[in-house]
């Protein structure tokens, strides 16, 4: 595939949602683990709320409909995953520019941004266990891919194992952001929730692409 | 009047806050918004909610500034969210408290009460838990 619209970026959401409701109860065992308990259920929540105002509305770009979809997580998330992944799609958006679609170059350009505005909203780095975790390396396999010509579709493929392995890489560190970072040594060994439900975005959008290609 | 914005996870919390609050005042007190809850009502914050209700709180005539108080966790995310939506000019009149919630909270709108500005209001606010830490110390 070469270029993404905003129905397949509606399909993203869409399939997110479906998504992030069957894994809730994973999510929210994993997050029992080492923080509150609730990721799955505000995820869950959340990417309905944002897949169910972008359903049935027209969008002249991508940017805008991320936009929305950024400030219906801000408003029905209720964690920390909401200003988090809030911020995600609002710099998302503005990565995307007033773009009519979006091009391979073009989406690892709003992946990037949108993973510089979680960067910078947690205040979080790598390695410290969470979403940025799988966020980041995600933004730079889709770079990298964009930069040596390749299309959405094996863009993607990278981009999200690059995700998997870098929710891997930390799974036997300690958090040092956010309630996980409470729990200290005990974290070792668990999966950071918000590094999975990264994931699960990001599976969604290479599931909705392949679907629509 | 200085304004203060209340954000917490729960609604009916924010609610009782406000109101022991404002027992330690007399007269009408400082103007009070609270950002509690999801937009469907759930236990969270919302980024959204709270900056229109900093908004609510700054839009006087003498263009007062503001002191938010948060409870835990996502709160103080969602309250730095909310101050990038605002109007830098609006912005620039906020302050982010660290005080918690209850007592910051009686600090703050006994202070505003009184006509303090929004520095003063934040910096009461933030020495409010001196007072139960040297009650307990001594």
């Amino acid at each position: 595939m070469s270029t993404l619209t905003t129905s397949e970026l509606i399909a993203w959401i869409s399939t997110a949602a479906d998504s992030l409701a069957e894994h809730a109860a994973e999510l929210t065992d994993l997050d029992a683990a080492i923080g509150d308990a609730d990721h799955g259920t505000n995820m869950k929540r959340g990417m309905r709320a944002a897949a169910d105002a972008v359903a049935d509305a027209e969008f002249e770009t991508p940017a805008a409909l991320a936009k929305k979809v950024g400030m219906s997580l801000v408003s029905a998330v209720g964690g920390a995953s909401g200003p988090l992944y809030g911020t995600f799609f609002l710099r998302f958006a503005q990565g995307a520019g007033d773009a009519a679609d979006l091009d391979a170059e073009a989406l690892a350009a709003a992946l990037d941004a949108a993973a510089a505005g979680v960067a910078q909203r947690g205040k979080a780095d790598i390695g410290e266990k969470t979403m940025l975790d799988a966020l980041r390396p995600a933004a730079d396999a889709a770079k990298e891919a964009a930069a040596e010509g390749a299309d959405i579709t094996a863009m993607l493929t990278a981009a999200v194992a690059a995700a998997r392995e870098g929710r891997d890489a930390v799974i036997d560190s300690v958090a040092t952001k956010g309630r996980a970072s409470y729990v200290g040594e005990r974290a070792k060994g668990h999966i950071d929730p918000g590094s999975q439900s990264a994931v699960l975005l990001l599976e969604a959008l290479q599931a909705a692409v392949g679907a629509a290609a | 009047m200085t304004g203060i914005v209340v954000v917490s996870h729960s609604p009916a919390l924010a609610r009782a806050a406000v109101d022991l609050a404002m027992e330690m005042v007399r007269g009408e007190g400082p103007p009070i918004e609270i950002a509690a809850g999801t937009a469907d009502g759930s236990t969270g914050t919302d980024a959204a909610a709270i900056s229109a209700a900093i908004e609510t709180v700054t839009s006087g005539e003498d263009a007062p500034g503001a002191v938010v108080l948060c409870d835990i966790g996502s709160a103080v995310l969602s309250a730095q969210m909310a101050l990038e939506f605002l109007d830098p000019q609006v912005a620039e009149r906020v302050i982010l408290s660290d005080a918690p919630l209850v007592e910051g909270l009686i600090g703050a709108v006994v202070t505003a009460s009184a006509g303090a500005g929004a520095e003063a209001v934040a910096e009461e606010a933030g020495r409010a838990v001196d007072a139960k830490r040297s009650q307990i110390a001594s």
